[in-house]
């Protein structure tokens, strides 16, 4: 009786699950069933769109219209560069924080936070003057150091609550056997970290790879990302819904594919030292 | 010889390396739309003329541009040498010296050739800040075999009472067959373009000559209470929600007797290829109350140079191509006299091959019936049909917008919304300090 019980809620809880990951997932779904339909059919009703004959006449308008690659390219520099940066930055301001907290760690890491509750849209006007002073309007060098600043908040909030999981004695073997501070984050912490580190740095390249506001302020042409590359199918007044799905696909497809293969480290990452 | 020979081909390299750094690129931001995007195509068109110059595009959604080219154009960022600009923005920049003057233009441009309402939008105290490239008016497109079985027919210029008869007569609700669609959906671009435009035909304005906003007065009130009396007995379901494209694809399948919307919409609705009614499609201008005044609003997509750019000369030289009669015949040859942007010259309504596409006329005429500068009945202090051309409306507008989907979605009535309307836009008035 209990273990049939038991099975029964198994059922149910799988299939609750299996229904949230299906409504979170739909919107993806449909704008990738929308991308092979052609303009005409993509505003039909549900039904009869989903009926009307599959085409990639969207997806070869995409790709005679727009430079796809360039953007491309431009989106991998941006999310990559900005990430790896703020990991730089943040890792031995973490260990700073975890290890050796001070009277004030705190009262840091919320200031830190803070900046993230601010509209962005507030300090438009300042950044793009200075931007225009220092050259730095439509390059990836802008964008790499503007998105560096943008996430480095929740970066070293994360690596600082995966630090707190690490028990401080490691580290402190590690120095009675002669290690400087150098060699500790790099050769003791930094090893235990990385499963926190790699999440981190996949959460961030998403968050990074999706910005919308600054990329498409910032730049024009030589450095628009792929933000800019969809912000150009779309239209109050026309037919656009397939184009815009299909650059919309081929924007995310390589964060899709990122976040599948790296999927176990990521839940792992995220949930690391949950579980104790 | 040999080194007469040398001295030649040297001086040939020097030539042709100079020219190849005279080459200037300039960028060129501008809307997702058809004719812009045909534009890009021709660029080889362009280049033949004008090697010397090559173009970057950047295209955007409307409200991205608007916002991008906004913010560089006020800190003269110096980031585009054209921007695509609308009718709204012209007088406002052109006011704050932001554009660079086009009245130079090369006499072969034949800058009197422009429709008078679309320059007379354009000029600022007699300088021409920015050149139409594609204009557009609002009109009646309605289903003439629904018309017909109604039992009725459409005069070339109805009035609202018209309207609201064939909305009735046309109504199927059981057969999911609505007799009008009107935009709902909030925002100054959109449900207020509408209103705006149907205001002006009831008598009403947004301002009075002292600036004072003016929706606390009757004729206001009788344009809402039709509005909402039309959509909520006769228009679709969830119409609070319906802006130009979820219209245009209700028409498409059929499903609207008559929609009230932009001219461009036109050449979608005949489309065979996406439309199951394109045979059966008519068009009237835009209805009245037989006060002197059409409920049809006017805008015009526009090349502008801004103060800041680099490149004046070449910006000025890819402007006139751009909206010149030549590139008219460009695109007629190219690509059929259907697809050449109108809206913006005399000439090619006079051109005979033009007046055989269906709706040129009906674009011409239903242009012709906006006036930006005399926007309504009274006399009014700014300028714009569809909008008032002040920096504040962008905010205003979609505000006011806001209360009117409300009161479309039935969650409030149509005197709240307009007295909140009147509260609103007195407070956001009085706080930018009009009148001035």
């Amino acid at each position: 009786m209990a273990r049939k019980a038991s099975t029964q809620r198994k059922v149910l809880v799988t299939a609750i699950a299996w229904t949230i990951a299906f409504l979170i997932f739909f919107p993806i779904l449909w704008t990738i069933l929308m991308s092979f339909k052609s303009e005409g059919d993509a505003i039909k009703a549900p039904f009869d769109m989903l009926m009307s004959p599959w085409s990639f006449e969207s997806y070869a308008e995409v790709q005679t219209r727009s430079n796809y690659s360039r953007h491309f390219m431009n989106s991998v520099v941006i999310s990559l560069g900005s990430t790896l940066l703020a990991l730089v930055i943040a890792i031995p301001a973490a260990w700073a924080m975890a290890f050796v907290p001070g009277r004030r760690t705190k009262d840091i890491l919320m200031w830190m936070l803070s900046t993230k509750m601010m509209p962005a849209v507030g300090v438009l006007i300042p950044m793009y003057l200075i931007f225009r002073d220092f050259g730095l309007l439509d390059t990836r060098t802008g964008l790499v150091v503007v998105l560096t600043l943008i996430n480095l908040p929740i970066v070293v909030w994360m690596l600082y609550t995966y630090f707190k999981e690490i028990p401080g004695e490691i580290l402190e073997a590690a120095r009675m056997d002669g290690a400087n501070l150098r060699s500790e984050i790099i050769y003791v912490l930094t090893p235990m970290a990385v499963p926190g580190i790699a999440s981190t740095l996949l959460l961030n390249v998403i968050l990074a790879w999706n910005e919308a506001f600054w990329t498409l302020q910032l730049t024009t042409s030589a450095a628009a990302p792929l933000t800019q590359f969809i912000a150009s199918y779309s239209s109050p007044e026309g037919l656009f819904y397939a184009k815009l799905s299909a650059a919309s696909t081929m924007a995310i497809a390589p964060i899709l594919i990122l976040g599948w293969f790296s999927q176990k480290q990521l839940v792992r990452g995220l949930t690391f030292g949950a579980v104790k | 010889m040999t080194y007469r020979v040398r001295a030649l081909l040297g001086a040939c390299a020097v030539t042709a390396l100079s020219t190849a750094a005279m080459a200037e690129t300039i960028t060129v931001a501008t809307v997702n739309n058809g004719d812009m995007i045909r534009m890009q195509g021709l660029m080889p068109e362009f280049n033949a003329k004008y090697p010397d110059i090559q173009v970057e595009w950047v295209t955007l959604e409307e409200n991205v541009l608007r916002q991008k080219v906004t913010t560089d154009i006020a800190t003269k960022g110096g980031q585009f040498d054209v921007m695509t600009i609308g009718t709204y923005e012209a007088p406002i920049w052109g006011k704050q010296g932001w554009l660079v003057s086009l009245n130079d233009l090369p006499a072969d441009y034949d800058v009197d050739d422009l429709l008078p309402a679309i320059r007379g939008g354009l000029t600022v105290d007699g300088e021409l800040v920015a050149a139409p490239f594609y204009g557009e008016s609002s009109m009646v497109m309605y289903r003439t075999d629904l018309m017909e079985k109604a039992g009725l027919t459409m005069p070339d210029a109805p009035t609202w009472t018209f309207i609201k008869e064939a909305a009735e007569k046309m109504t199927d609700k059981d057969a999911e067959v609505y007799g009008i669609c009107l935009r709902g959906k909030a925002g100054w671009g959109e449900n207020m373009a509408f209103l705006s435009a149907m205001a002006n035909s009831y008598g009403a304005k947004w301002f009075d000559m002292d600036w004072k906003p003016q929706f606390d007065s009757p004729e206001w009130k009788a344009t809402i209470t039709d509005y909402l009396e039309l959509m909520t007995n006769y228009g679709p379901p969830g119409a609070s929600n319906n802006g130009f494209n979820e219209n245009l694809a209700l028409f498409q399948q059929g499903k609207c007797g008559m929609w009230i919307d932009a001219t461009v919409a036109a050449s979608f609705v005949t489309d065979p290829k996406n439309s199951t009614v394109a045979d059966k499609v008519g068009f009237a201008l835009a209805p009245d109350n037989g006060l002197g005044k059409r409920g049809n609003w006017l805008w015009a997509w526009n090349l502008a140079i801004p103060a800041g750019s680099q490149k004046v000369e070449a910006a000025k030289q890819f402007v006139a191509w751009a909206t010149s009669k030549e590139y008219l015949e460009t695109v007629a040859a190219k690509e059929g006299w259907a697809n050449v942007p109108p809206g913006t010259r005399t000439s090619l309504y006079e051109n005979p091959e033009y007046q055989k596409v269906p709706f040129a006329k009906m674009t011409l005429d239903s242009i012709n019936a906006a006036d930006p500068t005399k926007p309504t009945v009274d006399e009014v202090p700014y300028v714009g049909v569809q909008f008032v051309a002040i920096p504040e409306f962008q905010g205003i507008g979609t505000a006011v917008g806001q209360q009117f989907s409300a009161a479309l979605a039935g969650t409030m009535s149509a005197e709240d919304a307009l007295a909140a309307a009147q509260a609103y836009t007195e407070r956001e008035m009085t706080r930018a300090g009009y009148p001035k």
